[in-house]
């Protein structure tokens, strides 16, 4: 039989991994691996086959699969239920004495005893005597009972104001606890116990976002109040709350919020100013988008969704002509010449110059023949639009003149003379603003590059100059020197519509995020004022003719006058006060007010509403 | 740990910076702060030396036992190194006054703990101690009759002290065992008692020379002679006994100088500069409803059942100046027997009573609670056993203009007053009843009434139309309405929106500021609005309830 010891001692195995030996043998020989290539299935059906799988073991040191015998066998079972390896060890065999517990009649040594164990001992002796005497000295005391409860004295009996260290006055104590409400009470009036729903919610609130930190209960008598669970728990939250809560003294603002209210002149004392709702013209069918007044303040002229344009009598809101234009009116502007009597509207391409025939005679004749003294120059210019006359059917209706553009136009507004007047176009390019002449039919492009989407433009009243309001600035030009002078930045987000201080020197923008800017122009090119009144987008302004007063509208359907006050005196600032919310107009698909205008003369306002109706407050 | 119980100790107390970010180095992580001063502060304290004393100790204890020398054990814990606070709370208090104010959380903690069991927790030591100082407080409240107003609430027992002018606020629990929680730091909480017995033994040791009492408390001699024959045999131990005797609370202390009817002497009076002489007289009539509340049960006797919580309704009636007994199987120190025909009240809390004794009301705990709060006797006839009790209310309210009052307080208040509005809506509420009996007979007959009426009314208007159509004229006129204009309200509403325009010229800041203001005050109203309507809604409830169930009898 070939001994095959393998060599490499106690290492762990795998480092023969990936070697082809596992070891080497006594003669120095390289054990070489037994060739395995037996697979998944193959140890499978050597399971099944060989009876004497069981009592297989892979030997490790060699690789060697070795078949047990039945002595073996044997032993690891044994050694399994923890018994002896040997068969033949007799673990409960009896033990045997060595020496026995018998007393012999002979001793083991035979030994005398000695002497000193029979004299007392004396440096034992000599101890003693040292205790003894220590003890009659007074030197040992037996222990004296130690006492563990504290004493307590009168430690606050020297009061010392110099021994009060500088950091107490820095502490800051604690504040108490919060003493208990009729909530807390065993037996609370009823009102504070809590309902089924406002149970639940406290259930579902987190801990810390309670208002109370118990449910208030009501027992019926003193015995059937149970013990509080959570006592400890609040009395530890309190320590913890003592030393470990940052502790500040906090200054508390106690402000009257009647002082926070600016004082402000009484409303009654700025009047007049519009109060109530006069008179209320009905008539159109679907949202007034624009309104406008003759300049003798006779004649209201509306525009709407309907198609139409409607003339009314101011005094009696009588609907005295109704002109159907064939497309959606986006603005109406009558001529501010009290010696002209026409009116531009803006019907989707084009603009049309209507002479309304109302009022005086004579006045509606002499412009007509205004408009028909026009000779055509001999040579042709190119114009970026076209006028056009109007046609049989259309004079009698009272249609003068048409301008049509090539886009459609947003809104119109005369110059304060009555000769030119100014039109929007919603375009990109730089034709979004065109300036007409009426009575040469000239028209022209002022700006030979566009500054972002015009949303209104508007005249100077007295000096030539020209306000263009985009999104979020307003350009002021002066038409003269044909240069920009001015850009204010509106601090909106989009600006909707624009007025002017008949004085010329302040402007009020209002802004589709509820905002209404206020510009002295003489001050700043950012607003003076930012007033945010409204609640809902602003869609028109406007300012009186003669007295201080300025109006917005919005589509939360409330009309909100206000007292704005110019002084001649250059350093006073414009004093902005609101006198009076008006309200009337019913909202409709969300929207309220789309325009207000006020009187030429009086102090009246006009409010045009999506629900149909323009009404008139006095 | 060694720095959060010198924390705890010393009263240091973390920080909020100014600049948050600044200090945690840009992060803002929420973490606790202490300035540097705090903790240099900690470090100069003498009592650092000790803990470290011990922390050698307790190593050396543990190495004696792991080497089982039991002597060296016995000789180390023989030397076991203790400290003592006394400097800390001379430090952290520098004047009493100081340390009165401060009392509350010591009282509650105090009075937690000596309701611990002695097992587990924490050391038995310091739970006797905690009773015992507690015990030596209520009774010097007792001896000051300084208790101004108690309050059952589910939590436990509130009451509150006014010692030497100081408010003191205390909460005991309902005696029932505590379930004790697992997510507390009992650690905590027994450093927080080491102090606060501290500070309670040193307050209480004042307080009784304050008044001539002798510190540690005696049992007055002849109340002490009253009391030994009867237990003298039950209780082996003295020391025991001594406590248990202490807090049964019915003997009064000892003094140290006898009393020599100082107290009767008038008060002299020193008017203060400035002071009108109204501001005397309601001082003085202050001073007088002060001392008739000192004196609320003086010459009554009580007698408590088993059943009733005896020792805050022991403390509370001999806090003002009333007599107090009970069985004497429930606790040492009761002085007359349930068949003394001197009892004037006797506390139940037991829905009837079998064997009534004429002479005495029988009465439900809440009274003596409710007559405290109300610095009177209350009438009887709602706190009788077995009786629907009137709601506990809170003393500690003060309602403010615009919070919202319950009813049961308005009629307190009304009684304080001297008036007497109980018997008035009684009547009333009898009167009302009374009409509505009689309204339902009236509705009886209406109805007859009714179907007479309803005919002559179709025979008026068959004649109405026969002279109409005589007329013939489709024109009518109607009588126009005259409209009544409210000047006042006029003016309201004219200074309502000025208001309402000012506030829109408003800056951005100062409208948000007045709008958070204002909402706060709306909060309050709503809040007030709602318990009034719950409470109407429940009286409306109830009293229907009542109408149902008398209809119900009479049928």
């Amino acid at each position: 039989l070939q001994d095959i010891r393998n060599t490499v001692g106690n290492i762990p195995m795998e480092w023969y991994q990936d070697f082809p030996h596992i070891g080497y043998n006594l003669d120095g020989k390289k054990i070489y691996k037994p060739i395995r290539n037996k697979d998944e299935l193959d140890m499978f059906l050597e399971k099944m086959e060989n009876p004497d799988y069981w009592r297989t073991v892979q030997d490790k040191m060699t690789g060697a699969d070795i078949k047990l015998t039945d002595e073996q066998v044997d032993l690891v079972h044994r050694l399994q239920k923890g018994q002896f390896g040997d068969v033949h060890f007799d673990p409960y065999e009896p033990a045997v004495d060595f020496f026995t517990h018998e007393v012999m009649i002979h001793p083991v040594t035979n030994r005398p005893a000695d002497k000193r164990s029979f004299i007392p001992s004396l440096i034992e002796k000599e101890k003693v005597s040292k205790l003894v005497h220590a003890i009659k000295m007074g030197w040992i005391k037996p222990r004296k009972p130690k006492d563990d409860t504290p004493t307590y004295y009168d430690l606050w009996a020297h009061e010392d104001p110099n021994s009060i260290l500088g950091r107490h006055k820095m502490h800051v104590p604690a504040p108490k606890m919060k003493l208990p409400g009729h909530e807390e009470s065993y037996n609370p009036p009823p009102e504070y116990l809590l309902s089924e729903e406002e149970k639940l919610a406290w259930e579902q609130q987190e801990p810390a976002e309670r208002k109370l930190n118990f449910v208030p209960q009501q027992y019926q008598c003193l015995r059937a109040v149970p013990a509080y669970s959570r006592f400890i728990h609040e009395r530890f939250e309190r320590c913890l709350d003592l030393y470990l809560c940052p502790r500040q003294r906090k200054m508390r603002v106690n402000v009257d919020p009647e002082d926070l209210i600016p004082k402000l002149p009484k409303p009654r004392d700025l009047q007049p100013f519009p109060t109530t709702q006069a008179l209320v013209y009905r008539g159109h069918t679907s949202l007034v988008r624009c309104l406008s007044v003759s300049p003798s303040g006779q004649w209201l002229v509306s525009g709407s969704d309907d198609c139409t344009v409607r003339f009314w009598e101011v005094c009696t809101a009588r609907c005295m002509k109704t002109l159907p234009v064939g497309g959606v009116v986006k603005s109406v502007a009558w001529n501010p010449n009290a010696t002209i009597c026409l009116v531009a509207i803006c019907v989707e391409q084009s603009v049309l110059l209507v002479n309304p025939c109302l009022g005086d005679k004579l006045l509606y004749g002499a412009t007509d023949q205004l408009l028909e003294s026009y000779v055509a120059p001999e040579e042709e210019r190119v114009q970026p639009v076209q006028w056009v006359t109007a046609t049989m059917e259309e004079h009698s209706k009272g249609v003068r003149l048409v301008v049509q553009h090539s886009k459609a136009v947003k809104q119109v507004t005369w110059h304060g003379k009555g000769d030119y007047f100014a039109s929007v176009v919603s375009d990109n390019s730089n034709m979004q603003v065109l300036i007409h002449q009426t009575s040469k039919r000239w028209s022209q492009n002022p700006f030979r590059k566009s500054k972002g989407l015009v949303q209104c433009v508007l005249f100077h009243p007295i000096r030539p100059y020209f306000f263009v309001a985009t999104q979020r600035y307003v350009r002021v030009y002066n038409l003269l020197k044909q240069e920009l002078t001015k850009k204010l930045m509106t601090n909106c987000k989009w600006v909707s519509s624009m007025a002017i201080h008949p004085g010329g020197d302040n402007i009020i923008c209002g802004s589709y995020d509820s905002k209404l800017a206020w510009f002295d122009l003489d001050l700043s090119t950012r607003p003076y004022q930012l007033l945010r009144h409204h609640k809902k987008a602003l869609r028109s302004v406007a300012f009186h003719k003669h007295y201080p007063l300025f109006a917005s509208g919005s589509d939360d359907g409330t009309v909100i006058v206000c007292h704005g006050m110019v002084y001649n005196d250059l350093l006073q600032n414009p004093l902005l006060v609101p006198v009076k919310v008006l309200k009337g107009h019913v909202l409709t698909l969300d929207l309220g007010v789309l325009d207000v205008l006020f009187h030429p003369t009086q102090p009246w306002v006009f409010s045009s509403g999506a629900d149909g109706t323009v009404r008139l407050y006095t | 740990a060694v720095t959060r119980r010198l924390c705890i100790l010393k009263g240091i107390y973390p920080h909020e910076p100014k600049h948050k970010k600044k200090v945690n180095k840009g992060s803002t992580a929420a973490r606790t702060f202490y300035l540097l001063k705090d903790i240099k502060f900690l470090l100069h304290e003498p009592i650092v030396n000790k803990f470290r004393e011990y922390k050698v100790f307790v190593r050396k204890l543990r190495k004696a036992y792991g080497k089982s020398e039991w002597s060296t054990v016995d000789r180390l814990k023989d030397n076991k190194p203790s400290y003592k606070l006394d400097h800390i709370v001379k430090e952290r208090y520098p004047t009493f006054v100081d340390a009165l104010r401060d009392l509350d959380d010591a009282l509650s903690m105090c009075f937690l703990f000596s309701t611990f069991p002695r097992s587990g927790k924490c050391h038995v030591q310091t739970i006797q101690l905690c009773r015992r100082l507690a015990v030596e407080f209520l009774n010097y409240v007792i001896a000051s009759r300084s208790l101004r107003k108690v309050f059952l609430s589910i939590k436990g027992i509130y009451y509150q002290a006014e010692v030497l002018g100081q408010p003191v606020t205390w909460i005991t629990p309902y005696a029932f065992a505590h379930d004790h929680p697992t997510d507390v730091d009992y650690r905590v909480m027994a450093t927080f008692t080491e102090f606060y017995t501290t500070l309670l033994g040193f307050v209480n040791f004042r307080l009784y020379q304050s008044l001539n009492l002798l510190y540690p408390p005696k049992i007055d001699g002849q109340a002490d002679v009253e009391l030994k024959p009867a237990e003298g045999k039950e209780y082996a131990m003295d020391s025991e006994s001594y406590l248990e005797k202490l807090s049964a609370l019915s003997a009064s202390l000892a003094r140290a100088v006898a009393p020599t009817h100082e107290d009767e002497v008038e008060m002299d009076e020193f008017p203060v500069e400035g002071e009108t002489a109204e501001q005397l007289d309601a001082r003085k009539k202050e001073q007088e409803a002060l001392e008739k509340h000192k004196k609320l049960f003086e010459g009554l006797r009580f007698f408590l059942n088993r059943e009733v919580p005896r020792e805050p309704l022991a403390f509370i009636i001999r806090c003002f100046g009333g007599q107090v007994s009970w069985d004497k199987s429930l606790c040492i120190g009761a002085t007359y027997d349930v068949s003394d025909p001197s009892i004037t009240h006797q506390i139940v809390d037991r829905p009837r009573v079998e064997r009534q004794v004429v002479g005495r009301y029988y009465l439900q705990p809440q009274w003596v609670f409710d007559s405290v709060n109300a610095k009177l006797c209350l009438p009887v006839a709602d706190y009788f056993p077995g009786v629907l009790l009137p709601p506990h209310l809170s003393p500690f309210v003060t309602e403010q203009e615009g919070d919202y009052v319950p009813p049961e307080k308005l009629k307190l208040l009304a009684m304080q007053r001297g008036e007497n509005p109980d018997e008035e809506s009684e009547e009333e509420e009898e009167e009302e009843e009374e009409e509505e009996e009689e309204d339902d007979n009236d509705k009886e007959e209406e109805e007859e009434d009714e179907s007479e009426k309803e005919e002559e009314m179709k025979l008026k208007k068959l004649e109405e139309q026969k002279t109409q159509s005589s007329k013939a004229l489709p024109v009518k006129v109607t009588a126009g309405k005259v409209r009544l204009e409210d000047k006042q309200r006029l003016e309201q509403e004219q200074q309502s929106e000025e208001k309402r325009l000012a506030i829109m010229m408003m800056k951005k800041r100062e409208k948000y500021l007045y709008k958070k203001i204002m909402f706060g005050k709306k909060r309050k109203v709503r809040e007030a609005n709602k318990l009034a309507a719950k409470r109407k809604a429940h009286d409306t409830a109830v009293k229907e309830e009542k109408k149902k169930s008398k209809k119900a009898r009479r049928a």
